[in-house]
């Protein structure tokens, strides 16, 4: 039985989830994932057309509270943490190109 | 190792001190941690602190259910200022600015976390050989794997370095490894456990539980971390439960179901086990039906679909903007793409994908919403086996605990090693996993007994009946 996704849909996973891969873990991803959506056959061939979906075991409601002020985590604390900060902020590397 | 209850006793009493249990705590530690990697990090000062302020605190006259009883903390619930890794290079070096509610809860309660214990990477895995910091090994054969994915927090229970410990289940992470390692295990209800400040895998499954060698323990943990908690919008609204005022309640006119689903499959010697666990529930004064549920069979099938995908929303906050590892690149993506692809592992990698794929245009209604369906199945066919039953009994694992390195090549070998915990985390139920019986090498089995949401206390009560009938307590 042919692998139920190919090498390029694999490639394209990956590069949605935001992670390079050689050609050998592309060879063994595709394998491994094909094995285990095989072994998703015995649920994708019901019919369960009739059924409705849970998303989560006692469904979710919106939680509300009263609209006030509460502490929240301290600014420096958690920019202590990160790879790159400055004035108050995360920094990351340039997102837009030069101007034109 | 003293048990939780007794060490809370004497330090209440003033026979013994917090100072003095966390001493001995911290000297098994040192002595075994090398041979079993339990602990990936040992928080000796904080620790210390702690014990001090509950002396201070049973001075001034308070009794505190915990007070004095050391507990080992899995690496992926958050702490202030103490390392929590989940065991992966991607958050290696960060110390979080907040303390899980869990942790909270057994502060006040006069506990003293020591320390961090190891998973499998982001608690993706059986064994936790997928941790990036080494697996950790069984006290009870050093060949042989913990079980996962909070192998490390039920190594350190059954080494006799904690007399407690906290574990995550998302698909049996807690019960498993109690089952291999030979302890008490328990899946709350979804809900009656807070998770803020338990770093997420799949949201809509995970729950937070404890470790013990005994019933009692177990029971007294869940009742001080269990309850409403506002900084989780998916916890239950009532309070804890009252579990260890019911430990001995016994099984006098429970109905138990024996579901050929969750043994079927089973080594010989675990079915054996399961047996003898319904023969000793009948004997306590239990009524004994037989059923089978066809549904749980798909809980496989749909739980690796639903948990890697909300597995691959939640690591997408992992980009090396806001909190541990960056990889340097020349603009964003290409910064985005070194982080992740240096950072996890491979089964995190590989989980990532699929739950990518499953929610990915085109396949969304074949895989996750068919997935998701199943789910709604699974739920129906548990209410109604619970209308014939109040609990149901099976095995917790196929197998006593494996050699490393016998399902770390084949993803799929090592996801059917948790066949017969999975459906309890789909349907948001509650299960424990009870040492009973020994198999092949004289390790552990566990058996596991299920019930709907909130039958914690009825479950503990059968687990105690089970402990009595081994000859544990």
């Amino acid at each position: 039985m042919s692998s139920p996704l190919s090498r390029e849909e694999v490639a394209k996973v990956a590069k949605l989830a935001r992670l390079r891969i050689t050609d050998a873990e592309l060879e063994q991803f595709t394998e491994q994932l094909g094995q285990i959506l095989e072994h998703a056959n015995d649920m994708t061939s019901l019919n369960l057309a009739d059924v409705e979906p849970t998303g989560h075991p006692f469904g979710l409601i919106n939680v509300m509270r009263e609209d006030v002020v509460r502490p929240s985590l301290n600014r420096d604390a958690v920019l202590a943490e990160a790879p790159d900060a400055e004035e108050g902020r995360f920094g990351v590397p340039r997102i837009m190109g030069e101007a034109p | 190792m003293k048990h939780a209850v007794d060490i809370a006793a004497a330090v209440n009493a003033k026979e013994s001190s917090a100072s003095a249990e966390l001493q001995s705590s911290l000297s098994v530690i040192e002595e075994k941690n090398g041979a079993i990697n339990a602990f990936l990090y040992v928080d000796t000062d904080g620790a210390k602190k702690f014990a001090a302020e509950v002396d201070a605190r049973i001075a001034n006259g308070e009794k505190l259910p915990l007070a004095g009883v050391p507990v080992a903390i899995k690496d992926n619930l958050c702490q202030t200022g103490v390392p929590t890794t989940c065991s992966s290079k991607i958050l290696a070096d960060w110390r979080p600015p907040y303390t899980a509610t869990v942790v909270e809860r057994l502060l006040a309660a006069g506990a003293i976390p020591v320390g961090k214990t190891n998973l499998d990477e982001f608690a993706m895995g059986s064994s936790t050989e997928t941790s990036a910091f080494g697996p950790t090994k069984n006290p009870l054969d050093l060949s042989r794997v913990p079980g996962g994915s909070s192998g490390g927090s039920a190594a350190a229970v059954a080494a006799d370095m904690t007399p407690i410990s906290l574990g995550s289940d998302t698909g049996g992470s807690i019960r498993q490894p109690a089952a291999l390692c030979g302890l008490v295990g328990i899946k709350p209800t979804y809900g009656l456990v807070s998770r803020y400040g338990l770093i997420a895998f799949a949201s809509s499954l995970d729950q937070v539980g404890p470790f013990a060698k005994t019933v009692a323990d177990a029971a007294l943990v869940l009742e001080v971390i269990a309850g409403h908690d506002p900084m989780d919008s998916t916890s239950l609204p009532e309070p804890a439960p009252s579990l260890v005022a019911h430990v001995n309640d016994g099984v006098k006119g429970k109905r138990v179901a024996l579901v050929k689903e969750l043994y079927e499959g089973a080594d010989e010697e675990v079915i054996a086990s399961v047996k003898a666990a319904v023969a000793a529930l009948e004997s306590a004064g239990a009524t004994i039906v037989e059923f089978s549920i066809p549904e749980l069979r798909l809980g496989l099938s749909a739980y690796y679909l639903i948990a890697p995908a909300e597995a691959s929303s939640n690591l997408a906050r992992y980009d090396g903007v806001r909190f541990g590892l960056r990889e340097q690149g020349s603009d964003v993506t290409e910064m985005y793409e070194a982080t992740r692809t240096a950072g996890f592992g491979a089964e995190v990698k590989r989980r990532i994908m699929l739950g990518t794929y499953a929610l990915s245009a085109g396949y969304f209604d074949a895989y996750y919403g068919q997935a998701l369906k199943v789910r709604t199945q699974m739920i129906k066919a548990f209410a109604k086996a619970y209308e014939q039953a109040d609990m149901l009994i099976g095995a917790t694992t196929p197998t006593v605990a494996f050699e490393f390195g016998s399902k770390t090549s084949n993803p799929m070998a090592m996801y059917l090693s948790d066949v017969f915990t999975i459906p309890t985390n789909l349907a948001g139920d509650a299960a424990v996993s009870v040492p009973f019986g020994t198999g092949e090498n004289d390790l552990p089995i566990g058996v596991q007994i299920l019930g709907p949401g909130r039958s914690e206390a009825t479950l503990l009560a059968a687990a105690r009946v089970l402990e009595i009938a081994d000859g544990r307590a």
